[in-house]
């Protein structure tokens, strides 16, 4: 994985696999006390305290799991390359949340990569699964919320092309301006 | 930080009442994207982000862009399934720019599967 928003789609993922509903990612951008932190949570069937103990270890987890193990371990070495960590709270039958955090400036932090893209596969992938994205910076946020988009489409869904194509514009241009702070 | 305004998915709603394409089932393609890790590793998502790019520079609504979990040929990523209405579904592996964009031409909008980038018949099992 090159950037931080192809390890956010693919914990994602993980929980639109868990049957969630609702899926929340978080990104806090705190230069001054120089911490990226990442949160998803999402309320899928969530893991039991034996499954969760190994959900980390990429070599131990079977092959139908291997998905799981694989991909949040790789997210676990990115997260300790930049001098922080990765930790999972699960319940079953609530939820799983994955929390990520990293020194902001170090020099082995990967970068954020497009979220754009990630959170338009994400909705234009999983329509009948909402998304609540919130991005800080330093005091300044960016909140996309797809219950508030699907409201006010009613019929139309969020996988429409044309709907697809004004969530990807609006996430990039609403990031860039978010960076320029 | 500016919200997707809401004049903005009123004119889509509105233009879309008179053509409600988009109902169930009723679409000429469907186009999965396999998003395991392994996909997403491999570039699943800028196969997306092509298809979603062709589609949205023609116009076409009666696509349907989706993705799903691994599909256990991960050697193989990325890969698609392509569902034309009325044909049996067909995954091809390995898909890059431009097997992306000659699927997209030859088999979702022209029916015609593109054989030598699809998964060979019994290599289902063959994960290497």
């Amino acid at each position: 994985m090159q950037d931080l928003s192809l390890h956010i789609l693919d914990v994602a993922e993980n929980g639109i696999q868990a049957g969630a509903s609702l899926i929340r990612i978080e990104v806090d951008e705190d230069t001054r006390a120089d911490i990226l932190e990442i949160t998803l949570e999402d309320n899928g069937r969530g893991m039991d305290s034996e499954f969760l103990a190994k959900v980390l270890d990429p070599f131990v987890t079977t092959r139908t799991t291997r998905k799981v193990g694989l991909g949040l371990s790789l997210f676990q070495q990115a997260a300790r390359e930049a001098d922080g960590d990765l930790t999972i709270a699960s319940t079953p039958g609530v939820g799983t949340t994955v929390h990520v955090t990293m020194r902001h400036s170090h020099i082995d932090r990967k970068p954020m990569g497009d979220m754009a893209d990630t959170l338009t596969a994400l909705i234009e992938g999983n329509p009948d699964v909402d998304l609540v994205y919130v991005h800080r910076k330093d005091g300044s946020e960016y909140v996309l919320d797809t219950r508030e988009l699907r409201a006010e489409l009613e019929d139309v869904p969020l996988n429409h092309p044309s709907v697809a194509r004004l969530i990807h514009d609006n996430v990039e241009s609403s990031l860039k301006e978010l960076m320029r702070g | 930080m500016p919200k997707i305004s809401i004049e903005d998915l009123k004119k889509i709603k509105e233009r879309e009442r008179g053509r409600m394409i988009l109902r169930e089932g009723e679409y000429r393609a469907k186009i999965t994207v396999h998003m395991g890790t392994c996909g997403i590793a491999a570039g699943a998502r800028e196969v997306m982000t092509l298809f979603r790019d062709v589609i949205g520079q023609r116009d076409i609504d009666d696509v349907i862009l989706t993705n799903s979990g691994c599909a256990g040929l991960c050697a193989k990523e990325p890969m698609i399934t392509v569902e034309v209405k009325g044909q049996s579904p067909v995954k091809y592996i390995l898909v890059d720019r431009e097997k992306a964009m000659r699927i997209f031409e030859d088999h979702v909008l022209g029916g015609k599967p593109v054989e030598e980038y699809a998964l060979a018949k019994g290599s289902e099992t063959a994960a290497t």
